[in-house]
């Protein structure tokens, strides 16, 4: 698992892609949303020894990526961090599923291996799929697509609110592990008794802010009722975008471009 | 430990977004009821704190290793059940969308598996009635202790049990039980210890906040109903899977005792066999491993992959198709935008 | 134009660890005026202006806006007239964009479309803060957050302010905009500062609290010259009424 302080850097850098513009940004966030998840079911149905047929779908990364403009190496450096986990798990396919299913030349490929590399592949496009989702939306866009979509408001509102006091709580947080540490020597001190002390102040103070927050809300007529400022309205051009890639994607999956361009190149042969 | 999308099949990744989705729902319908509007801005701020606080660590007793709050008794025990299980959710929102913890399929089995069970049972079955409402340090802290770990235990069982459940790892079910529940069972107790030395310490500077009274309890109507619920299907769930696994035909077997027949045949006219061709196709329900292939499964395995060398030419083909379509897609962008500085 | 009149009588506030912060204040603000209330730290400052708006309910004492008693009943229609601008920006911007900020309290006050928007725009305009509109709160700097959280406020266009430090942790630049702004207001004005210098240059009255009690209230000038009852409320006079050190050094020597 990575460092917190490492995720929340991730986090800023995310936001700041968002903030670019290109075509693909200014779609509608519940366009992206809905996209996304035909995208991310479309991968996961696929059984679990059908690996080739997950090759296709890397048009839908690929050219989101391209389209907006995203910086290729730092969204792959950070796939890539989840791969560990998922290794772990899927590191048993191989070593307990070992029917020999396929022959290339002299090696021998066991059904373990094939579904190994098929939960590795899967991870990859998942992952990839939802970092992308975000570098083109954008949480608060993000959030309210989710809450235009139907999710209920209060969840979104206080989401909002850990979006926006999720940097200020941890530079404080900072503040108080290095005031801690230039006072500890040689791993003394940083023990539980401490770190019970500290967690504790911090979630006072906290919770103090929340306090004064609720307070600032009340002095500018909160009365109760979250009001989403009005969202952009779904044009022609998310319609569009959601059309397109829904049914590209089903079709991917229905008829599996993979298999019937092997079998052009290969000539049928099997 | 967060399930992964890879390790999710859609049926149970779906299914347990359909569960954690009512109970968003009717959370959040409770918090909107209760008229106590001060709980949304402290739900976030705390779901804030859950991640400023993780990025203090500590040393775990005797063994000089490091470790950190995971928060979810904590939150609880601070704003009780339904606010509780809202903000851990938008935890793990968080995460999955930025972090890439987890993913956006296995969001719900994540949701439900560390929410629920620190919300709604290890808090109001365990904590509660050990801590009672004046407690002593020893009281509170072992109350916490054994919350914490039961509330792991379980979320550790959900984890093992949808990813045996969606077939897409080969690892059996009680190995990989094997597996989790130990390393668990450690976690919990030093999310317990920590919880605990957090609350004496708001004990000690403000008892007014441990009150509990900050969030509306669950209904007492609903709370024996969903715990009933939750156990059955616990426990059917581990009957299952435990006839799953000593049965070489794996999970179908079990399900073929269960349902009397052995297959379940639609009707073949019409719509049906339209949409069984479609479901075929999309194979929602990828078959069910655990020890051994069966005969059948290897068939299918076994032309499955028969094409699949072709399949497998065949998808490096599209594979580079895509990346051509999207260096073409940047170059052209890069030409019409001038240089771009992300390379 | 009574209804700027800020009228506070007997006012007590003991919080619930049985601290009494506010023991007995009086005071009267009439339409237009700026008046600083100064104090050591824990006088009681900020619970009196939390007070203000009825973020706070007084224990005992009242609380008068214009013609209207501050109760639990008029505290929606008393949060419209007194706009208060806390002393951390960041409890105050929690909304995702400087413009879904500044559009809270319009939006809870009922206006939409083409109004709200123009209200936006105005208040944002109004502290030169535009070009930060689609800006999330956390890229701000210190002095551009003070400015949008007086925005925030402006928006609703309140005719009472009421800031807490406005001026506090700001560099000389920020803070010489920020007392730029509230020169500028016609507003009815109350400022808790430690800030004397500014108080000394924009607020011709003064109210010093002590132990939860008024100590002095009176012209700034007046009050800026009794070095003793400065000393005796832990205060002391503004560094611009101290004299020059350089010159001072070179006068004794």
């Amino acid at each position: 698992m990575r460092s917190v302080e490492g995720a929340l850097l991730d986090f800023r850098q995310l936001e700041r892609l968002a903030e670019r513009d290109s075509p693909l940004h200014h779609v509608d966030a519940r366009a992206k949303i809905l996209a996304t998840l035909v995208f991310i079911i479309c991968v996961i149905s696929l059984g679990r020894y059908q690996l080739a047929a997950l090759f296709p779908f890397f048009i839908f990364p690929v050219v989101l990526i391209a389209g907006g403009g995203l910086p290729v190496r730092y969204l792959v450096s950070k796939i890539l961090l989840v791969i560990p986990f998922v290794l772990v798990v899927g590191i048993f396919n191989p070593l307990l599923d070992r029917e020999i299913v396929a022959i290339a030349g002299p090696v021998q490929i066991s059904g373990g291996w094939i579904s190994f590399f098929s939960i590795v592949l899967r991870s990859l496009l998942t992952v990839a799929s939802a970092l992308i989702l975000v570098s083109l939306t954008g949480f608060p866009a993000l959030c309210r697509g989710l809450a235009q979509l139907g999710l209920p408001k209060v969840f979104v509102a206080q989401l909002l609110f850990l979006y926006r006091y999720l940097f200020v709580l941890a530079e404080e947080a900072a503040r108080l592990k290095l005031a801690r540490d230039q006072r500890c020597f040689g791993g003394k001190g940083t023990g539980l008794a401490s770190f019970g002390t500290m967690i504790g102040h911090l979630l006072l103070r906290s919770w103090e802010r929340a306090e004064r927050v609720y307070r600032s809300m009340l002095s500018r007529g909160f009365a109760g009722e979250f009001h989403c400022p009005s969202g952009s309205s779904f044009g022609v051009g998310d319609t569009l975008f959601l059309l397109g890639w829904g049914l590209l994607l089903l079709a991917i999956r229905l008829y599996d471009p993979a298999r019937l361009l092997g079998l052009l190149l290969t000539g049928g042969v099997q | 430990m967060h399930m992964a999308d890879a390790l999710v099949s859609p049926v149970v990744g779906g299914t347990m977004w359909a569960v954690s989705a009512v109970l968003i729902a009717r959370c959040s319908s409770r918090i909107k009821n209760s008229g106590n509007d001060r709980l949304v801005p402290l739900m976030g701020v705390l779901g804030a704190f859950i991640f400023a606080a993780q990025m203090i660590n500590f040393t775990i007793p005797l063994t000089g290793s490091s470790g950190h709050l995971g928060g979810g008794l904590l939150l609880a025990v601070l704003l009780g059940p339904s606010a509780a299980f809202l903000t851990i959710a938008s935890v793990l929102v968080v995460q999955a969308l930025f972090f890439a913890d987890g993913g956006l399929l296995a969001l719900g089995c994540n949701i439900f598996n560390l929410g629920f069970f620190p919300a709604f049972v290890a808090y109001p079955l365990l904590y509660k009635p050990l801590a009672g409402s004046s407690p002593t340090r020893g009281r509170l802290t072992a109350a916490a202790v054994i919350a914490a770990v039961v509330g792991l235990q379980l979320g550790a069982f959900g984890v093992v049990f949808e990813t045996t459940l969606s077939g897409v790892s080969s690892l059996s079910f009680s190995s990989f039980l094997l597996l989790m529940q130990p390393i668990h069972l450690a976690i919990g107790v030093v999310e317990g210890l920590v919880t605990a030395a957090v609350l004496l310490f708001v004990h000690r500077a403000r008892p007014e906040l441990l009150d509990g009274a900050v969030s509306p309890q669950l209904s007492r109507s609903l709370k024996p109903v969903m715990v009933t619920f939750l156990l059955a299907a616990l426990l059917t769930g581990a009957l299952l899977s435990w006839f799953a696994s000593e049965q070489p035909d794996g999970l179908e077997w079990s399900i073929a005792k269960v349902s009397g027949s052995k297959e379940l045949r639609g009707p073949e006219a019409g719509l049906h066999s339209g949409f069984a061709a479609v479901q075929e196709k999309i194979a929602l329900l990828p078959d069910y491993a655990f020890r051994k292939q069966n005969e059948g499964q290897m068939v299918q395995a076994g032309t499955q992959l028969g094409t699949s060398l072709s399949g497998i030419v065949g998808g490096t083909a599209t594979l580079l198709l895509a990346l051509c379509a999207g260096f073409l897609a940047s170059r052209k962008k890069s030409a019409l935008k001038g240089s771009d500085a992300f390379r | 134009m009574s209804h700027h009149i800020v009228e506070v009588g007997e006012l007590q506030h003991q919080y619930a660890d049985g601290t009494c912060a506010v023991t007995s204040i009086s005071f009267r603000i009439t339409h237009g005026e700026a008046v600083a209330i100064i104090g050591a730290n824990g006088a009681g400052k900020s619970t009196l202006l939390l007070h203000l708006n009825g973020a706070l309910a007084a224990t005992a004492g009242t609380i008068r806006i214009g013609d209207t008693l501050l109760t639990p009943a008029t505290v929606p229609q008393i949060r419209r007239t007194v706009g208060m601008v806390f002393q951390n920006p960041d409890d105050q911007l929690f909304m995702s964009t400087v413009a879904e900020d500044v559009a809270f309290g319009p939006l809870n006050m009922g206006l939409s479309g083409a109004e709200l928007e123009a209200r936006v725009v105005a208040a944002l305009t109004q502290v030169d803060a535009l070009y930060l509109r689609h800006k999330a709160p956390y890229h701000l700097s210190g002095g551009e957050k003070k400015r949008v959280a007086i925005a925030t406020v402006l928006a609703m266009s309140p005719d009472i302010l009421v800031m807490d430090e406005p001026t506090g942790g700001l560099d000389p630049y920020a803070r010489r905009q920020v007392m730029e702004l509230l020169s500028g207001f016609q507003h009815t004005r109350i400022v808790a500062s430690h800030d004397l210098d500014m108080v000394l240059e924009l607020f011709p009255r003064t109210i010093i609290l002590c132990q939860g009690k008024v100590a002095a209230d009176g012209p700034t000038t007046t009050i800026f010259r009794d070095r003793e009852l400065l000393a005796r409320c832990r205060l002391e006079q503004p560094l611009a009424m101290q004299g020059c050190p350089v010159c001072r050094e070179g006068a004794k020597q």
